[in-house]
């Protein structure tokens, strides 16, 4: 069965490692180290940099497509690879006034670095838009020391994002975004990440300590950067991941199916949930495309405001896959039965079951439909047009 | 101070939850790094729609309007002296 179907080779490479190390990485609670190795050898790190600083220059639709290839063998490399472009994407829109940030770019695509992010904080309740820490003058340069809660492949990460307030006597929510190459911080590691699922993102808690010049912290206030690029992004790009897991476990399900059915046997009794999960699949990913249209559309136009019902839309495609996603997965295992339920068959779906589990809560569903609550308060009811 | 600004700022006071009092509050600083987010848009909307007896058309309900005082003072004066959006 191909998968890949009209991905460009070096993907389609890579999925065959993460396949194969697929449930290693899960039982391991290790980093997909070779998965990491394919992505950089195939150049798959720079794929959003503006081909004018050395990247391929693609498109979030083209980059979403290869998420949800890469989800289909390995969930927690999917999302690694999905974090990673969340992190450029927020350089690539917010940085390229500034010359250091140009040269990060350049020396992204020429040396394939892993970008980690971190903006969690103990202390902000889950709040990534306020921040404890705060950027502090040393001399010619500043200095940061951060309580972070997780930082999602920390150590592997070859630079970093860190949020913080901009001033020591800053409000929590006057908040900057610094990039800082391994070498400017030294990391503690805190709390030790054995998790449910996405074993192997590896998403230990740290304590940061930081030295950097002042030019490293990006132009643009860090509420303009999540509200344009890092919360719509990440929605669009963790969705194509969840996808694909799902992709992959309906997948799993039908070849369970084919071979039940081998010899003229008839359509087992759960055959008809293939069709029910497929239909939800296809639900989002319509759903999906459309959003990743109104964000190329909108969002990267810098000139113009994007309204705030589209962020309602990304906060809403967001919700309804990480649980559809789950109801997909379910459809699966009925299906698969002891076969999905057990680990070490061909048809064994604990691993996407334990990857899926962790979308609803990656920053909080109850958070988000809140505040769309709130949101959809403001609009009148769509027209209805098509 | 117009009565218009001075109207935006009690409304900001009690419902913007912002991390700083409006009184001293440049008119120009952005509303978002002290503290304004999304659900306290939405209660800020409400009462200044209800102040104003204005509705903010859809192509308005944007970040940028909810950026500064003096942003929202513009979109305001301007719907209250043309109701109709025109």
């Amino acid at each position: 069965m191909n998968m890949h179907t009209g991905l460009d080779a070096a993907v389609v490479a890579v999925c065959k490692i993460a396949t194969a190390n697929a449930d290693t990485v899960d039982r391991a609670n290790a980093a997909p180290a070779e998965t990491l190795a394919a992505l950089r050898r195939e150049s798959l790190l720079s794929l959003l940099v503006p081909t004018s600083l050395g990247g391929q220059g693609q498109s979030l639709t083209q980059l979403a497509e290869t998420c949800h290839a890469l989800a289909q063998a390995c969930g927690s490399s999917a999302m690694i690879f999905a974090m990673h472009h969340i992190q450029v994407a927020c350089i690539v829109a917010h940085g390229q006034r500034s010359d250091w940030h140009r040269a990060l770019l350049r020396r992204l695509c020429t040396q394939q670095l892993l970008l980690g992010s971190v903006t969690s904080e103990a202390g902000t309740g889950g709040n990534i838009h306020a921040s404890v820490c705060a950027v502090e003058p040393d001399g010619g340069q500043v200095r940061l020391q951060k309580d972070a809660t997780t930082i999602s492949y920390g150590a592997q990460s070859d630079a970093l994002l860190i949020t913080a307030r901009r001033a020591p006597d800053a409000a929590a929510s006057d908040q900057v975004m610094l990039v800082a190459p391994r070498g400017d911080y030294r990391l503690e590691r805190t709390a030790a990440w054995d998790a449910l699922g996405m074993r192997g993102t590896c998403s230990d808690g740290f304590r940061v300590y930081l030295t950097a010049d002042r030019e490293q912290i990006l132009p643009v206030p860090f509420a303009e950067i999540a509200s344009r690029t890092m919360l719509p992004v990440s929605h669009l790009l963790w969705s194509s991941v969840w996808l694909g897991i799902a992709a992959d476990a309906v997948a799993r399900a039908r070849a369970y199916l084919r071979q039940q059915g081998r010899g003229g046997a008839t359509l087992l009794p759960s055959g008809h949930r293939l069709a029910r999960a497929t239909s939800l699949l296809q639900l989002m990913q319509s759903r999906l495309s459309l959003a990743l249209k109104d964000y190329e559309a909108t969002f990267a136009d810098a000139s113009w405001s994007p309204p705030l019902r589209l962020g309602a839309d990304m906060n809403t495609l967001k919700t309804s896959v990480s649980e559809l996603c789950l109801e997909v997965a379910q459809h699966a295992l009925m299906i698969c039965g002891i076969n999905g339920y057990r680990n070490g068959s061909p048809f064994s779906l604990g691993r996407h079951f334990r990857d899926l589990l962790s979308a609803p809560i990656m920053i909080n569903n109850d958070r988000i439909l809140e505040s769309t609550g709130g949101l959809l308060l403001m609009h009148k009811p769509a027209s209805g047009g098509f | 101070m117009t009565r218009i600004e001075e109207q935006i700022r009690q409304v900001l006071t009690e419902s913007g939850r912002l991390a700083v009092p409006t009184t001293g509050l440049d008119s120009e600083a952005d509303l978002f790094t002290v503290g304004l987010d999304s659900l306290a848009i939405v209660n800020v909307l409400m009462s200044l729609e209800e102040l104003f007896d204005i509705e903010l058309p859809d192509e308005l309900l944007s970040r940028r309007s909810f950026s500064n005082i003096a942003t929202l003072e513009e979109i305001i004066t301007n719907l209250v002296r043309h109701p109709a959006g025109v």
